[in-house]
C-alpha cells in the first residue's frame, strides 16, 4: 500500500508540473491554433534563469527560502520576456500563412534556443541547489510523500485558481475567452487581438518558468536538453485533456503523470517514454480531441 | 530616420536585457564561483541594433514583393528563370553529372567521405520531400525510417551474413513496410498533429533501439558491418569510398528521375493537391487514404533503403545515430531548398552539410543556425532557395482568341 501512495504522489507531482505547463500549449493553441513547439525551451530557460540566479545568491549569502522567491521570481519575469519575444519575432509575422509555416517556424526557434543555451553556457548537467527544506510535520509521512513533493503540489494549486481568476473575472482574461471563440469578431467589438495573443504568451511562459523551478530543485540538476521532453509530454498532456481546454490541460497532466509512475513503478521505468508516446499515439487515433475537448466539424 | 533609430535602440536594450542572465553570468555551482562576461554584452547590443535594421528592410522588401505579385508581376529571381530553361537546365545537368563522377578521382578520401555524407542527405532530403514537400504532411519522425533500414542491414548482417545488395532494396522495403504500418492509423489527423505523432514514432524507436538489448545490442550498436561487395575483389579502404561515392551518385540519380517522374504523375498530383486543399480534393473523388499512404510509404522507402547504405558505409550504427536532431536536420534541408523542389533539396543538403564542414569554426554554430535559417525562411521566402517549378499547361488557341478579341 505504501509504495502504491508513494508512486500515486510521485504520479500527482509529476503530473501537476506537466499540467503546469501543458497550461502553455492549451491557452496558444487555443487562440492560435498553433503548436509553439518552442515552448519547452522556455521552461529550461526559466530553470537555468533561477539556477544562475540562484548560484549568484548562494555566493552573496542569501538563505535558502530567499533565494527560492527571487529566483522564482526572476526565471517568471525572464521566461515571460523570452515568450514575448519569441512570438514577436517567430509567429506574428506568419499570421495567416499556411499551418505549416508557423510550426516549422516553432521547430527551428526551439532548436535555435537549444543551442543558444548550449553555447553560451554548458553542455553539462550543473546541479540545482537545493532550495525546498525539509519541514519537520512531514517526518511521518516522509517515505510517501516529501516536501518538494508538498511545495510542489501547493504551488500548483494556487497557480491554478490565479490562473482560472485571471481568465474568469479580468479583463484580459476575458479578452483571451473572447478571442478563442471567434478572433475576427472579437476584433470587431474591440478586443486588441495582437495584446490578448501577447499577454497568452507571457502568462503560458510565465507558467513554465514556475514549473522549471519547481522541477529543477526537485530533481536537482539542469541541462539545456530538458525543456524538449518536458515540452513534448506537456504536449501530449495537452492533447489528452483536449487540446484548448483549460480544465483537460490539467487533467491530463495528472493522467499523463500517473500513467507514467504507475508504469514505471509497476511495469519497468525502461520503457517509461515508450509508454507516454504510445498514449499520445493512441489518444490521437481514438479521440483527437481529448478527454474535455469538444469534436469540432470542418467546415468549408 | 530619428525614429527608426530610436526603434533600433529599443530592440538593442531589449535584448541586451533579454540575454543578460544567460550570456554574462556563468555560475559553478560546485565550487561557488562566478564568472562574468561583460564583454557579451557589447556584442548583443550591437548585433541586435544591425540585425533589426535589417529586419525591418527585410519586412519592407517582402511587402513589396507580395504586392507586386498581387497585381500580376512576376517576382522570379534571375537564377529561377534561368532554371526554367529547359536546355540550359539539361546542359548544366549534364555539367554536374561529369563534375560528380570526376570527383573523386581529383580530390582525396576524405573529401570523398565528406561527399558521401552529403549525398546520402540529399536522398534523405528527397525522399522526404515527397512527404513534406509535396504532400504537405510534416514528417518529425524521418530518421525513424533511416534507422530502421539501417538496423535491419545491421542486425542481418551480424546474425546471417547477409550482404550489401540484397539488402539494399530489402531496407527499403521493410522502411516501406513500416511507413504503412506506422502511417495507416494516423491518416486521419489534421498536419500539426502528424508531426507530434511521427515525433513520437521517432522517439519511441530510439527507446526501443536502446533497450531491446537482445536483439540491438543497446546503446552500444553494432560493430563491423560489411562494407558493399564488389564481386568479391578486396578492395582498399580508399577504393573502397570511391565505390560507396558511385554508388551513392546512382542512388542520387535514381531518386531524382524517381521523384522527379512522381512529381508529375497521378498520384504526385493527387499529393499536391492534397497539400493545397484537403476537402476540396476529397471532393473531387481522390481517395485521401490511399494518397496519404503512399506518400507516407514512398518516403519511408528512400529512408530505408539509404539506411541500409549509411550502415554499410560507417560499418558501426548506435541508436545516437538516430535522434531528433537528425531528423531535423534532414527537415531544414527540405525547407531551406525549397518545399517541393528537388533541385532545391539537392541545393539545401549541400549547403548545410558541407558548410559546416569545411568552416569549421562555424560548425559548433552548426545548430543554432540550422534552427534560424528554419524560422527566418519561413517569414521571409516560405519557397525557399529555389521555390518548385510548377507545371503550367498553356492552351495553344489562347493567342489567337485573345487577337481575334
Amino acid at each position: 500500500m505504501d509504495y502504491f501512495l508513494e508512486l500515486f504522489f510521485g504520479g500527482l507531482t509529476r503530473g501537476s508540473i506537466y499540467a503546469l505547463i501543458a497550461l502553455g500549449y492549451t491557452m496558444v493553441y487555443g487562440i492560435i491554433q498553433l503548436i509553439n513547439f518552442a515552448h519547452g525551451e522556455i521552461y529550461m530557460i526559466g530553470a537555468f534563469v533561477a539556477l544562475i540566479v540562484a548560484g549568484v545568491c548562494t555566493i552573496y549569502g542569501l538563505s535558502g527560502v530567499a533565494i527560492l522567491i527571487l529566483a522564482g521570481a526572476v526565471a517568471i519575469v525572464y521566461a515571460a520576456a523570452y515568450g514575448y519575444t519569441l512570438e514577436k519575432i517567430a509567429y506574428r509575422p506568419l499570421r495567416g500563412s499556411p499551418r505549416l509555416s508557423p510550426l516549422i517556424s516553432a521547430i527551428g526557434m526551439s532548436i535555435f534556443l537549444q543551442n543558444y543555451v548550449l553555447l553560451v553556457q554548458t553542455a553539462d548537467y550543473l546541479p540545482f541547489p537545493r532550495l525546498i527544506p525539509d519541514f519537520a510535520f512531514m517526518e511521518p509521512v516522509a517515505h510517501i510523500i516529501g516536501s518538494p513533493e508538498l511545495v510542489i503540489l501547493v504551488t500548483t494549486v494556487v497557480t491554478m485558481i490565479l490562473l482560472t481568476l485571471l481568465i474568469k473575472k479580468t479583463r484580459v482574461g476575458k479578452g483571451m475567452r473572447a478571442t478563442q471563440q471567434d478572433m475576427n469578431m472579437a476584433r470587431l467589438v474591440g478586443v486588441n487581438v495582437d495584446r490578448v495573443i501577447s499577454m497568452t504568451f507571457i502568462i503560458g511562459s510565465a507558467l513554465a518558468a514556475i514549473a522549471g523551478v519547481l522541477v529543477a530543485s526537485y530533481i536537482g540538476q539542469v541541462n539545456f536538453y530538458i525543456g524538449f521532453l518536458a515540452g513534448v509530454k506537456a504536449f501530449t498532456a495537452a492533447v489528452l485533456g483536449g487540446i484548448g481546454s483549460i480544465p483537460g490541460a490539467v487533467l491530463g497532466g495528472l493522467v499523463l503523470g500517473w500513467a507514467e509512475s504507475f508504469s514505471a513503478g509497476y511495469i519497468s521505468s525502461d520503457y517509461e517514454d515508450v509508454f507516454t508516446f504510445g498514449l499520445l499515439v493512441l489518444i490521437l487515433i481514438l479521440r483527437p480531441s481529448g478527454i474535455l475537448g469538444k469534436v469540432t466539424k470542418q467546415k468549408v | 530616420m530619428w525614429q527608426e533609430f530610436k526603434q533600433s535602440i529599443v530592440v538593442s536594450i531589449w535584448f541586451v536585457f533579454l540575454t543578460f542572465p544567460l550570456m554574462v553570468v556563468r555560475v559553478n555551482t560546485m565550487e561557488d564561483l562566478v564568472e562574468w562576461r561583460w564583454m557579451n554584452i557589447a556584442w548583443v547590443a550591437i548585433a541586435s541594433f544591425l540585425l533589426s535594421y535589417l529586419w525591418r528592410y527585410m519586412l519592407a522588401r517582402k511587402q513589396v514583393r507580395k504586392k507586386v505579385e498581387e497585381e500580376g508581376g512576376d517576382t522570379r529571381s534571375k537564377l529561377q528563370i534561368m532554371l526554367e530553361n529547359e536546355s540550359l537546365r539539361f546542359k548544366a545537368m549534364g555539367v554536374l553529372l561529369v563534375a560528380a563522377l570526376v570527383y573523386p578521382q581529383i580530390f582525396d578520401t576524405y573529401q570523398t567521405t565528406i561527399m558521401i555524407s552529403a549525398l546520402i542527405y540529399v536522398v534523405l532530403g528527397l525522399g522526404l520531400n515527397i512527404n513534406v514537400g509535396l504532400a504537405g504532411m510534416l514528417d518529425l519522425g524521418y530518421v525513424a525510417f533511416f534507422g530502421i533500414g539501417a538496423y535491419t542491414f545491421g542486425i542481418l548482417n551480424h546474425h546471417f551474413d547477409v550482404g550489401f545488395w540484397m539488402m539494399l532494396p530489402v531496407g527499403g522495403m521493410v522502411g516501406c513496410l513500416f511507413g504503412v504500418i506506422l502511417g495507416f492509423p494516423i491518416l486521419r489527423l489534421r498536419g500539426d498533429y502528424l508531426a507530434i505523432v511521427t515525433l513520437g514514432f521517432g522517439m519511441i524507436l530510439k527507446v526501443v533501439l536502446e533497450n531491446w538489448g537482445s536483439l540491438t545490442f543497446g546503446p552500444s550498436g553494432i560493430a563491423n558491418i560489411d562494407k558493399p561487395g564488389l564481386f568479391g575483389l578486396d578492395l582498399s579502404l580508399a577504393n573502397h569510398t570511391i565505390y560507396i561515392y558511385y554508388i551513392m551518385i546512382a542512388l542520387v540519380v535514381f531518386t531524382i528521375i524517381v521523384t522527379n517522374r512522381l512529381k508529375n504523375s497521378r498520384v504526385g498530383r493527387a499529393w499536391m493537391a492534397l497539400r493545397e486543399d484537403e476537402v476540396a480534393c476529397i471532393a473531387m473523388g481522390i481517395d485521401m487514404a490511399r494518397t496519404k499512404l503512399s506518400a507516407y510509404a514512398l518516403g519511408a522507402f528512400w529512408a530505408g533503403m539509404i539506411g541500409v547504405v549509411f550502415a554499410s558505409k560507417t560499418t558501426f550504427i548506435n541508436p545516437a545515430s538516430f535522434t531528433f536532431m537528425e531528423s531535423a536536420i534532414i527537415l531544414s534541408i527540405v525547407v531551406l531548398g525549397g518545399m517541393g523542389s528537388i533541385l532545391g533539396v539537392i541545393l539545401g543538403a549541400f549547403i548545410l552539410i558541407l558548410l559546416p564542414e569545411y568552416m569549421r569554426a562555424f560548425s559548433e554554430y552548426r545548430m543554432l543556425i540550422f534552427g534560424a535559417s528554419m524560422t527566418l525562411m519561413m517569414i521571409f521566402r516560405p519557397q525557399g532557395l529555389i521555390s518548385g517549378l510548377r507545371q503550367t499547361y498553356l492552351y495553344k488557341g489562347a493567342k489567337e482568341e485573345i487577337d481575334n478579341g
